[in-house]
């Protein structure tokens, strides 16, 4: 009980909630089907950078391949929806009708022994999950327990990035390479192109996010939560502690990797098709973005770093189709240059102090867990300092949090 | 040659030099077209005014495509202003939004919604790579749009909302392969391609074509990743092999590593015969013709076409675009898009995108640069194929020409 009463003590809570209104009332009230389609696609990307934040905010762990992860999530909801619109009936002008299309055309006769489970929703949604979290546990388990981390680890997952990214398109038989999955349909026989579809789907996404936002919130005030952020700031002393230090980061890794598998099988509904070009490398930095701008901190800033992004993505692109690229790279450099925290750094900053001048009245919290205001400990984490030059403008970011907050 | 199929009522001023411009058949309805309300040529609710009629353009402007693509959104662009020279469609000029798919096939998808739903666009010239075409396939299937789609590509397609104004993969290869097994007696054929589905595809058709009907050998057949720069590999085992011809459609970046790299081992053009899909005057500026030399490619177009069309067309474009600006294949395909989107709409009398589809089959340019055209039942054009020799200098001679205009078959019997 004592744990519920601090957890609900917390400000953090309060954010979640205005989070909620904006996304399930404010949105959809005040947005066509078109833009609250894009909404719910950018939302998606938001699992990835709540993801960000429990993995590179919280475990001090960056990893640059997150696609990888929302790739697969994609991949495994696209090859259950690809099966179900490849019936016979809508195939008969193929060689070998029933099978994809992309099977056909590259002389494969008959339904790959692996493809077969994906005709069942049930294997999916678990293949959804399970399949990069798996992949996940192997790759971090071998990595951390040889205490590989940094960033070396940061490189590591880019090359598995570009592994899996050569993988698709290599072997475009089974996974459609560079086309990638296309032309997807239905899900169990509901039309997923309509509107309402479409509607529906992006409240389904929007509440897996609150969700997947409680989750992490309650894991972060939980002693698991502590427990990272001690191991991001000292590693050497949680271990001297007695604790198995590889665990919790594997752990970590395997966590973020499944909200970006849920997020990538939600962009696969909403957008209807899968494609190798969310896998690479570059998608991935992308989304380290979303959580750098909206701060890596938060995880509720996390979202709104997404939605912010491709917000701007979208809207420069198609009002200045010549020079959104500029516009796209002023917005992250100026945000890392003028609010390093992002913006959840700056709400804490500037607008938490106003209030509380305002009210006159000492902000509410109680002792224990770390709030993630002040988590960011003087010692900085290890990884940000010294990653690639890909990583330049979260390196900075990461350096000038530990300074500001110190 | 275009003055024949003026239309008799001279309700438009022409400009000067109009005569050369290509006009469109279809020519009774052209004089009221202008008359017709628009309540009357838009019933589907797309963005038409009484003066105007808005259209859409997706291409990538950045990321790796967009070198490829600018031509495309040139030669677009300039059959439109030529359009709207003359006079617009039935009386409307027509307006273009831009829309950049920035090389990335999910931004092609969201940008033909916001086109669609949003603007209400009559309709769209884009698209450039397979991928992006069928990222946005199902999207134009269901809002009901039209697209008219430029690039030589591999065929197993065939869509309602779609034009394709390039060559499916039968009407690239056939002619190309017909002519190197008579005029240069190619038996043993050493295929190689990057490894994608144009490639894969266009290597298929070409195997079964040399050895179910011309009686040849393949000798060797090779895929090499999107942007490889290695064939050192590839050099060797087609040392091994002695090809009579070496069948390619290496693209993009490899392209230049591929010819430069067969330079430099001995392989030129005085020496061994290479015929390919996958250069167009485009492509030869960042190969350079000393790499390319006596090679030969197959294409439906080549700027050095001797014909009074292209010639207007190729004045037009460097006018517009500068002297050193090049023509490509794909780039007159895309040129067509606008002039075809006319003659349907003019056809039909309405914008409405089941009309102008139901008006497209049959529809004919006798003044394309490439030569006459026209729109079959699959929504493919009929073409001619050529074969053009790379020159020292970068440019095509073309050597020879099919002597008729090859019917457009996506789904090929006996090729699959």
């Amino acid at each position: 009980m004592d744990a519920i009463k601090t957890w609900l003590g917390r400000s953090g809570l309060a954010s979640i909630a205005i989070l909620a209104v904006l996304l399930l009332v404010v949105f959809p009230l005040a947005m066509d089907t078109f833009r609250l389609n894009l909404v719910g696609k950018y939302l998606t990307y938001g699992f990835v950078a709540i993801g960000l934040v429990m993995l590179w905010g919280y475990g001090g762990v960056l990893s640059l391949g997150q696609g990888v992860f929302f790739g697969l999530g994609g991949y495994a909801m696209a090859m259950f929806l690809k099966l179900e619109a490849s019936d016979p009936e809508s195939t008969k002008i193929q060689s070998t009708p029933g099978i994809p299309d992309f099977m056909d055309w590259n002389q494969l006769t008959e339904l790959p022994l692996w493809w077969e489970p994906f005709n069942s929703f049930g294997f999916t949604l678990f293949a959804v999950v399970a399949v990069p979290v798996l992949l996940a546990f192997i790759i971090s388990y071998a990595m951390f327990k040889r205490r590989v981390g940094g960033v070396y680890f940061a490189i590591i997952t880019q090359a598995v990035a570009l592994i899996l990214t050569v993988l698709i398109i290599g072997q475009q038989g089974y996974t459609g390479g560079v086309n990638g999955m296309t032309d997807l349909k239905t899900l169990m026989g509901w039309d997923i192109r309509t509107d309402e579809a479409k509607t529906l789907l992006y409240f389904l996404t929007a509440a897996l996010l609150l969700g997947a936002i409680l989750l992490c919130r309650w894991i972060q005030l939980s002693k698991l939560g502590t427990l990272l952020l001690a191991m991001r700031d000292k590693e050497d002393r949680v271990r001297f502690s007695g604790y198995d230090v590889s665990m919790f980061k594997v752990f970590a890794f395997c966590l973020a990797a499944a909200l970006s598998a849920i997020g990538g099988a939600m962009f696969t509904l909403q957008v209807g098709f899968m494609s190798p070009s969310f896998v690479g490398i570059v998608p991935s930095i992308e989304m380290v973005i979303f959580a750098a701008v909206g701060g890596r901190m938060s995880l509720v800033g996390a979202v709104y770093g997404a939605l912010l992004v491709n917000f701007g993505k979208t809207y420069f692109s198609e009002t200045f189709p010549d020079l959104w690229l500029f516009l796209m790279a002023a917005l992250f450099i100026g945000v890392v240059m003028a609010f390093p925290n992002g913006l959840a750094g700056l709400y804490e900053s500037h607008v938490k102090p106003w209030l509380a001048r305002r009210k006159q009245a000492p902000a509410p919290g109680g002792t224990g867990g770390e709030p993630p205001s002040a988590s960011a400990a003087p010692a900085a984490p290890t990884v940000p300092h010294t990653t690639t030059s890909a990583a330049v403008p979260t390196a900075g970011i990461g350096a000038k949090v530990s300074s500001q907050s110190a | 040659m275009s003055d024949k199929h003026l239309p008799s009522s001279s309700r438009r001023t022409f400009m000067l030099g109009a005569a050369a411009l290509p006009l469109a058949l279809a020519i009774s309805r052209m004089g009221h077209a202008a008359a017709l309300p628009t309540a009357q040529v838009n019933t589907t609710g797309l963005a038409v005014t009484d003066t105007e009629v808005v259209v859409g353009q997706l291409h990538s402007a950045t990321g790796t495509m967009a070198i490829s693509e600018t031509g495309s959104i040139q030669a677009e662009q300039l059959a439109i202003d030529q359009i709207n020279a003359m006079g617009g469609i039935l009386g409307r000029k027509i307006r273009v939004i831009k829309e950049d798919g920035a090389s990335d096939w999910p931004t092609f998808a969201e940008k033909s919604r916001k086109l669609l739903v949003n603007d209400k666009v009559a309709t769209v010239f884009g698209c450039w790579t397979s991928a992006s075409r069928k990222a946005v396939l199902p999207i134009f299937e269901k809002e009901n749009g039209l697209l008219y789609y430029p690039t030589f590509y591999e065929g197993l397609e065939q869509s309602k909302n779609v034009i394709y104004t390039g060559q499916e993969a039968t009407q690239q290869i056939l002619y190309g392969l017909d002519w190197a097994k008579k005029e240069k007696g190619a038996q043993k054929v050493f295929l190689v391609g990057s490894d994608y589905i144009w490639p894969r595809t266009s290597m298929k058709i070409a195997r079964k074509h040399i050895e179910n009907f011309q009686g040849g050998k393949v000798v060797g057949e090779e895929y090499y990743p999107l942007g490889n720069t290695n064939f050192n590999s590839l050099i060797n085992k087609i040392k091994i092999a002695k090809p009579d011809c070496i069948f390619a459609a290496v693209v993009g970046g490899s392209n230049v590593a591929f010819y430069k790299q067969l330079k430099a081992a001995g392989i030129t053009g005085a020496k061994q015969f290479l015929l390919t899909l996958s250069v167009t005057e485009d492509e030869m500026l960042g190969i350079g013709g000393e790499n390319f030399e006596g090679f030969y490619s197959s294409m439906k177009y080549f700027q050095s076409l001797d014909n009074e069309n292209n010639k207007a067309f190729v004045e037009a474009f460097k006018k517009a675009y500068g002297p050193k600006s090049v023509i490509g294949d794909v780039t007159q395909a895309a040129y067509l898009g606008p002039w075809l989107w006319k003659a349907a709409v003019e056809k039909a009398g309405s914008f409405d995108v089941d009309k102008v589809v139901a008006a497209s089959p049959g529809i004919e340019l006798p003044t394309a640069p490439e030569g006459y055209v026209k729109i079959h039942e699959n929504h493919h054009l009929y073409s001619k194929a050529r074969i053009a020799q790379g020159q020292a200098d970068g440019t095509f001679k073309v050597v020879a020409e099919s002597p008729e205009l090859i019917v457009p078959d996506p789904f090929p019997k006996g090729y699959q």
